[in-house]
């Protein structure tokens, strides 16, 4: 397979990854701003580090929905807005149009253009119907991946991109939360807290299946464990890290060869297995999930290399 | 679709009746649900400095056009008949060029055109074939006489609009399709593809390795590149996918590099090379031209094939058919009026009004003057235009075009059509069935390039 087909295919997913899961950020912003005092802590700024992108606004300023929905969801300057995510994966795949099926590009190219004509306000007025459009396209996208698409090489990069990208996120909004998981009491005090992480957990699509799995309470060790360690949990960094070894062992199979990028996400799957949520609170978890960052930023460039990309 | 006394030609007989049974409503409607298909698949094509919609659709006219078996058997021999010629004058002006040696074309003509490229002098491409996709226009004149507009010998776009229109005619009215009497097309990519193969270079062992060269997906045609990529199975490449080593072409895969032996490219000549044209080219490749030279690659087609479908040289092809195969040619061409011969001019000047003139350069439709539809005042400035560089154009009478059947909003109506046919060339020559049919969807209008409001039809051969 060319290399920049890999790297189309690759960032295509990334980026559709990256259009839900800024969708479901604002969804946990607006969540989080109907609490009671809530202005006072200026939700949106977190929802905005959530993206990694809060260099963009001034360093002690308020950042008010209107200015998180302009920005994350229309902002043609954003490089990571809900827009350019559609947009750009667009582009990535009319660039690898032949090894997408026919659903899936139909899936991006409905309504490629939609957030072009919105204006803040508008998007303001509309975002629950907005933000449902966005997660269903990309939903729709990634059916017609799993259902469709030939089992070769492109989907494993496609796959790659995917949980690299939702590993991403989830360790950022793990940090962007952590201290509000400081273990100073066995059950999350308060019922601010309780709403904080239950925006969390609603925004990973989490929310009932974390009961599913620990029953009822919130406790730091729990939601930690959930989110990082739990290999049941589709967006928990394991589940992530999983997924990640078992594409790049497939990848270095169709190829016949022993990649760096390999060993590498085998250690961050072996180095996991070894923590639990006591050990993660003795080393730290803004710690923790620095590492994670590092070690997912470290393996993108891996990967890269090792498939030629650009 | 009618004979000239009102009644209905036979092969329309079954549209017709298709066209009662649906009612005219009935089918804007369902013309509708075609172009939301058509826009789903992301059919599209730009133009470019227009502006606006970076990505539209060409209108797609849901009545075909149609050819009997009887009328397709002239047009097959007539095509390729063509096709060989074209192949064989390029063969000629690239060696010897006994064309102009024994007196049938003046040389200023080919050596001091822009389109002949110096470089591929002395120089024969594997099966001696340079234009391997021939697109020949061709308009209906009289009942029975077709008459070639022009050839495209370079990279005739539009081929994705026969298979894809038939596709969605297929999709939408199968009954149409019931009794097998239309002739398919849909094998032209594996005929593409073969035709591709039979040309591999001297270096290629094995199975030949075919990629399609696209300049990218900004490009107007792009669809149709990753199309035909899509439907033959092999790779589309862009400029930067591709490097010269060891006198071979590589592609840039995940693997590492791989051979590639055959290119389909849907860039222009002077972008492929920045070592041996244009040296600004942000899109070549450096040092293709000298694998190629070499034997190392098959370019298709063959840089420097331009010269046979230019309108100057256009006006000789009949000749070329007789030169080089000893044949009459099958079909003719349009009369045709040079402006660089004094005599001609003359004319040409005198009856504007009556004419259509085009730049000897041009194409797509733009830069020319249909007189019965223009002013005095600009045909006034275009016959300036004439004076002032009377080598650089052409004219042609305006032609009493035969009219096809086409959807309107109250009633079908007759519209002017041309029709473009594929002819394949390796080391057989190859014609699928079909062929795009392009249609003025004004009143009238002659224009039926899909930059100027033009539209495209289903083209049905039957089989008798």
């Amino acid at each position: 397979m060319l290399s920049r087909t890999a790297e189309n295919l690759f960032w295509m997913a990334r980026y559709m990854e990256r259009a839900e899961a800024t969708a479901r950020l604002l969804t946990m912003g607006q969540r989080m701003a109907i609490l009671p005092g809530a202005h006072h802590r200026d939700e949106w700024r977190s929802v905005v580090r959530a993206t990694g992108a809060l260099n963009h606004f001034p360093e002690n300023g308020q950042v008010t929905e209107s200015d998180a929905i302009a920005f994350l969801m229309l902002d043609p300057d954003n490089s990571s807005s809900i827009r350019s995510c559609l947009l750009k994966a667009r582009a990535n795949a009319k660039s690898a149009r032949t090894m997408l099926t026919q659903d899936m590009w139909e899936a991006l190219n409905e309504g490629w253009r939609k957030l072009d004509s919105y204006d803040v306000a508008e998007a303001r007025q509309q975002l629950p119907a907005l933000i449902d459009w966005v997660k269903t396209r990309v939903m729709t996208f990634r059916g017609a991946a799993h259902s469709g698409q030939l089992r070769n090489e492109g989907h494993d990069f496609l796959r790659t991109g995917s949980a690299l990208e939702r590993a991403q996120m989830t360790l950022r909004l793990l940090d962007v939360k952590y201290y509000v998981l400081l273990p100073e009491t066995e059950v999350i005090g308060g019922n601010r807290d309780h709403y904080q992480w239950t925006s969390v957990l609603y925004a990973l699509s989490g929310a009932r299946a974390f009961h599913h799995v620990y029953g009822g309470a919130y406790t730091p060790w729990q939601i930690t464990d959930f989110l990082m360690l739990n290999r049941m949990f589709p967006r928990s960094v394991a589940y992530c890290y999983d997924q990640l070894a078992y594409r790049l062992n497939r990848l270095a199979g169709w190829h016949n060869i022993k990649a760096t990028c390999q060993e590498t996400v085998q250690r961050m799957v072996a180095d996991l297995e070894q923590l639990n949520s006591g050990e993660i609170f003795r080393v730290g978890l803004h710690e923790t999930v620095l590492g994670g960052l590092k070690n997912t930023n470290r393996l993108g460039a891996e990967i890269a290399q090792t498939y030629h990309f650009g | 679709m009618f004979e000239p006394d009102g009644s209905i030609r036979p092969c329309y007989a079954e549209v017709q009746n298709w066209v009662e049974r649906t009612g005219i409503a009935g089918l804007n409607r369902r013309m509708d649900e075609a172009e939301a298909i058509f826009r789903r698949i992301g059919i599209t094509f730009a133009v470019y400095g227009e502006g606006g919609d970076p990505e539209r659709l060409i209108p797609f006219d849901l009545l075909p056009r149609i050819f009997t078996g009887q009328e397709w058997r002239v047009l097959d021999r007539g095509i390729k008949q063509r096709a060989r010629a074209l192949n064989a004058f390029l063969h000629d002006v690239y060696h010897r060029g006994e064309i102009v040696k024994a007196g049938i074309m003046p040389a200023d003509i080919i050596y001091q055109n822009s389109a002949y490229l110096a470089e591929m002098a002395d120089f024969t491409p594997p099966g001696k074939v340079y234009s391997h996709i021939v697109g020949i226009d061709i308009v209906r004149t009289a009942p029975t006489r077709f008459e070639v507009l022009e050839d495209n010998c370079r990279t005739p776009s539009g081929v994705s609009y026969m298979l894809e229109n038939r596709e969605i005619m297929t999709r939408m009215f199968p009954e149409l399709f019931a009794q097998g009497i239309v002739a398919p097309v849909d094998d032209y990519p594996a005929e593409l593809l073969k035709s591709l193969k039979e040309v591999a270079p001297p270096a290629c062992k094995g199975d030949p390795v075919v990629v399609v060269l696209t300049p990218g997906s900004l490009n107007s045609a792009y669809y149709e590149h990753s199309f035909l990529a899509d439907l033959m199975g092999v790779e589309l490449v862009e400029p930067a996918d591709l490097f010269v080593d060891e006198g071979r072409v590589w592609m840039k895969t995940t693997l590492g590099p791989k051979v590639v032996d055959v290119i389909y490219r849907r860039i222009d000549d002077e972008y492929i090379d920045p070592l041996v044209f244009r040296p600004d080219s942000l899109l070549g490749i450096p040092g293709i031209f000298n694998v190629y030279r070499n034997g190392g690659v098959t370019l298709a087609s063959a840089p420097g094939s331009g010269i046979a479908d230019d309108k100057a040289v256009y006006i000789y092809v009949p000749e070329m058919i007789r030169f080089y195969l000893g044949e009459q040619p099958i079909l003719d061409n349009i009369q045709t009026w040079q402006c660089g011969k004094p005599d001609e001019r003359a004319y040409v000047l005198e009856n504007l009004h009556e004419l259509v003139a085009k730049e000897v350069h041009g194409s797509g439709g733009y830069g020319m003057l249909i007189g019965p539809k223009s002013t005095r005042d600009e045909i006034a400035a275009y016959a300036d235009r004439i004076r002032a560089n009377p080598g650089e154009f052409i004219a042609q009478p305006t032609l009493d075009l035969s009219t096809v059947p086409t959807l309107g909003p109250a009633a079908v109506v007759g519209r002017h059509a041309d029709f473009r046919p594929y002819c394949l060339v390796g080391k057989q020559i190859r014609l699928v069935p079909g062929g795009l049919t392009r249609v003025a969807l004004t009143e009238g209008s002659l224009v039926v390039n899909s930059s100027q409001g033009g539209g495209v039809k289903d083209t049905w051969v039957l089989q008798d």
